[in-house]
């Protein structure tokens, strides 16, 4: 059980650490252990399909797993160096404070409590969502103002059930909600009509629509997204050197994209005059090393697991989700780099 | 021997010197010893947690408790808005526990009484099946069963094809809806004579058993009883000009409104528990009836008793003082047992505190508040039952 699960954690909290907090601490504790251990433990979704969910053979992928894989390269040249740790939202925090898990790709909303008081960093967001609700078409329902009085499902411990009720309160209506722990088990609910709606980000909507198969067209998801949820790249707080390796990790990915290299054509740019993609290459400047890492890390990166747009094709296209706020800004999105120099 | 002992530790206590050989003192140094290292464990484990929380910037302390929830709740036994404190629905939720609790408890008791007694009957097809009853239910394990009940509950059709019972009452995927009363200003006489009929009902009772163990003849206690405390109570009504409006629940938008509702999710749960619990009682009461030895059974035969009254004033008080302390544990296991609500959503205390540590980051805290809950429940719990334990116990005259 998850109590049980926090508990342990909570138990770790306590007892690990043992003088590291007393003893004069290394400047980068989590770099080093990471680089110390060979591999990358990096903490992800229970399954949820596109984002973290091991395929047929038991291999786990995803845009979360291609993050955790980006870093894996960047560290030691090898994209199988992971261990993936599947995390509840109420497991997630805990574990990346304790530092059961290393980094957490795209699990939870960057907010303002959780950065200032939880102990953790937010590097980058590789997620922009917000909250929907999914309704039964034969309900007749064409939007989300017209859910006065509907019984509600939603999953605990998030922001998501913060909005649900700050919406229904902005808008002076009234809602009954049922709240169950699993994933499983409240889509199940749903499914089985216990509740009028289900809400959660509409990339989780898309996900379990989509697990529907023929059934899917028998439901609709309302066109108001009511809440602004930047999934976020989550690090422990205490180590800039880890935190600037996964941010710069990500902007690389970006970067990539928006210079136009991929998987594919990242050899034959070996040659090419363009000052940018000759520093994205390691050919000048020595960007790796100042992150302590192999100076061709963006190279290998791409190379292995492509740009952040290839990943996205990959992996979040198949659900029927379009690009939209997550396409590059030079093409109408909010993904933007700074610049690599 | 003993006697020699004391003496023998006395004298050399009184010889003086911090001697391990004496025995007092040896036994406040062990003491003494094991509760420094004691504290000096809970002294490390808390400094260094507090150490750990500060190096690794988490902020802590109950001060979240006052901060305003926003989280919804389902089911509330108290007004509950999102609007109010993580404090508030917290109780919201300690409520929930203990009304699954309360339930739970009285209807497996009376279950598992039922079937235990059952188990023993001369009817072979009756014995057989509570047999079966018990061994199959208390062989799988708890949580599949609430999300069988579940799951059935769900498969009842949607509030708009909702099954009508009776006037006014409805039973659809959305739980059961019945009519309920609205609260009346003058209702307060009628609770009130209620509880005067209750509290009469109690003395007259006293009266009745000291005036039969005086005069060996028992007064008609049935009738006065119910008189005080159902007739009073109406006739006070009926005084008041029966005043009674009915909450009638009617379909409107989506759901069913007005009216009281018992939940799919507190239904399902309470199922589960009752089933499952009542498997266990079941094979403690039949245990306490076995150990009364049968020579009780055959000297209330010979004095003429009918077999009811034979269970009753018989056997069912003797059975009682070995059926009392495992029920106990049994109580025990239905409160902590409701804390597998939240795998059905049903919003008791672990449900409403895990999202509170979560939405807080205070899981710390979050979890001492469950632990603290059910410690005080639990021991409640035990305290009553080692009380009405004691009362019990045989007599000795």
């Amino acid at each position: 059980m998850s109590v049980l699960r926090t508990l342990a954690l909570g138990t770790a909290l306590t007892v690990a650490g043992f003088g590291a907090a007393h003893a004069q601490a290394p400047a980068s504790p989590i770099f080093d252990a990471v680089k110390a251990r060979g591999t990358l433990v990096c903490g992800v979704n229970t399954g949820l399909a596109g984002f973290a969910q091991p395929d047929s053979q038991g291999v786990w992928r995803g845009l979360d797993v291609d993050a955790c894989r980006a870093v894996a390269i960047a560290m030691f040249n090898d994209a199988t160096k992971v261990r993936y740790v599947p995390l509840t939202a109420q497991q997630r925090f805990t574990a990346v404070q304790s530092g059961e898990v290393d980094m957490m790709p795209r699990n939870t909303t960057w907010t303002f409590q959780r950065d200032v008081q939880l102990g953790l960093d937010f590097v980058g967001t590789n997620f922009y969502d917000g909250q929907g609700f999914m309704v039964k078409k034969s309900l007749g329902v064409n939007s989300a103002k017209e859910l006065n009085g509907a019984t509600i499902c939603v999953q605990p411990g998030t922001t998501t059930e913060l909005n649900l009720t700050d919406y229904f309160r902005a808008n002076n209506m009234r809602f009954t909600a049922v709240v169950i722990e699993r994933q499983e088990e409240v889509n199940a609910a749903f499914f089985a009509g216990r509740c009028d709606s289900l809400t959660t980000d509409v990339s989780g909507l898309a996900s379990t629509r989509a697990s529907q198969g023929a059934q899917a067209n028998d439901y609709v998801i309302l066109p108001e997204v009511i809440s602004k949820e930047p999934l976020a790249i989550t690090v422990r707080q205490g180590d800039s050197k880890w935190s600037d390796l996964v941010r710069w990790t990500f902007f690389a990915m970006l970067e990539a994209e928006e210079l136009g290299l991929t998987a594919a054509n990242i050899d034959s740019m070996a040659n090419s005059e363009n000052p940018a993609i000759r520093r994205f290459l390691g050919a000048t400047g020595d960007l790796g090393q100042m992150l302590g890492v192999d100076n061709r890390w963006a190279y290998n990166i791409i190379k292995t697991v492509g740009n952040f747009g290839e990943s996205f094709e990959r992996n979040i296209t198949p659900l029927g989700l379009p690009r939209g706020v997550n396409n590059l800004w030079t093409k109408g999105g909010l993904m933007y780099s700074p610049p690599l120099r | 021997m003993a006697i020699s002992n004391t003496e023998r530790s006395r004298r050399s206590a009184q010889g003086g010197g911090f001697s391990l050989q004496n025995e007092a003192v040896r036994a406040i140094f062990w003491q003494v010893l094991v509760l420094g290292i004691v504290a000096l464990g809970i002294w490390y484990l808390v400094s260094n947690t507090i150490a750990n929380l500060e190096a690794r910037r988490i902020a802590t302390g109950f001060g979240f408790l006052g901060r305003e929830a926003g989280l919804p709740i389902g089911e509330a036994m108290i007004a509950y808005s999102p609007t109010d404190s993580y404090q508030r629905a917290l109780i919201v939720g300690l409520l929930n526990t203990l009304k699954v609790a309360v339930v739970g408890i009285v209807l497996a008791t009376i279950l598992g009484t039922v079937i235990g007694i059952a188990r023993l009957s001369k009817n072979w097809l009756l014995a057989k099946i509570a047999s079966a009853y018990v061994e199959v239910i208390r062989n799988t394990p708890l949580l599949l069963q609430l999300f069988l009940w579940y799951t059935l509950l769900q498969g009842l059709p949607g509030p708009r094809q909702a099954m009508k019972l009776g006037e006014g009452v409805f039973l659809s995927n959305r739980g059961i809806k019945v009519p309920w009363p609205v609260w009346d200003d003058l209702h307060v006489w009628v609770v009130g004579a209620l509880a005067a009929g209750i509290v009469g009902a109690w003395v007259y009772t006293r009266n009745a058993n000291a005036t039969q163990a005086r005069t060996g003849k028992r007064p008609p206690v049935l009738l006065p009883n119910l008189g005080m405390m159902v007739a009073l109570p109406i006739v006070v009504w009926l005084a008041l000009g029966a005043p009674l409006v009915w909450d009638v629940p009617a379909l409107r938008g989506f759901n069913f409104v007005g009216g009281a509702t018992l939940t799919p999710e507190f239904a399902a749960l309470t199922v589960g528990l009752v089933v499952y619990t009542a498997a266990f009682i079941a094979e403690i009461v039949r245990a306490g009836i076995l150990a009364v030895p049968k020579g009780q059974w055959e000297a209330a035969q010979a004095v003429g008793l009918h077999n009811n009254r034979i269970l009753n004033l018989v056997i069912l008080p003797q059975a009682l003082r070995v059926i009392i302390p495992p029920m106990t544990s049994q109580y025990l296991n239905v409160t902590k047992n409701s804390s597998l609500a939240v795998a059905i959503g049903y919003p008791d205390i672990v449900s409403v505190a895990n999202t509170t540590l979560n939405q807080t980051g205070q899981a710390i805290e979050g979890i001492a508040i469950i632990m603290a809950a059910y410690l005080t429940v639990s021991l409640s719990i035990s305290l009553f039952m080692n009380w009405y334990n004691k009362r019990i116990a045989l007599v000795e005259r």
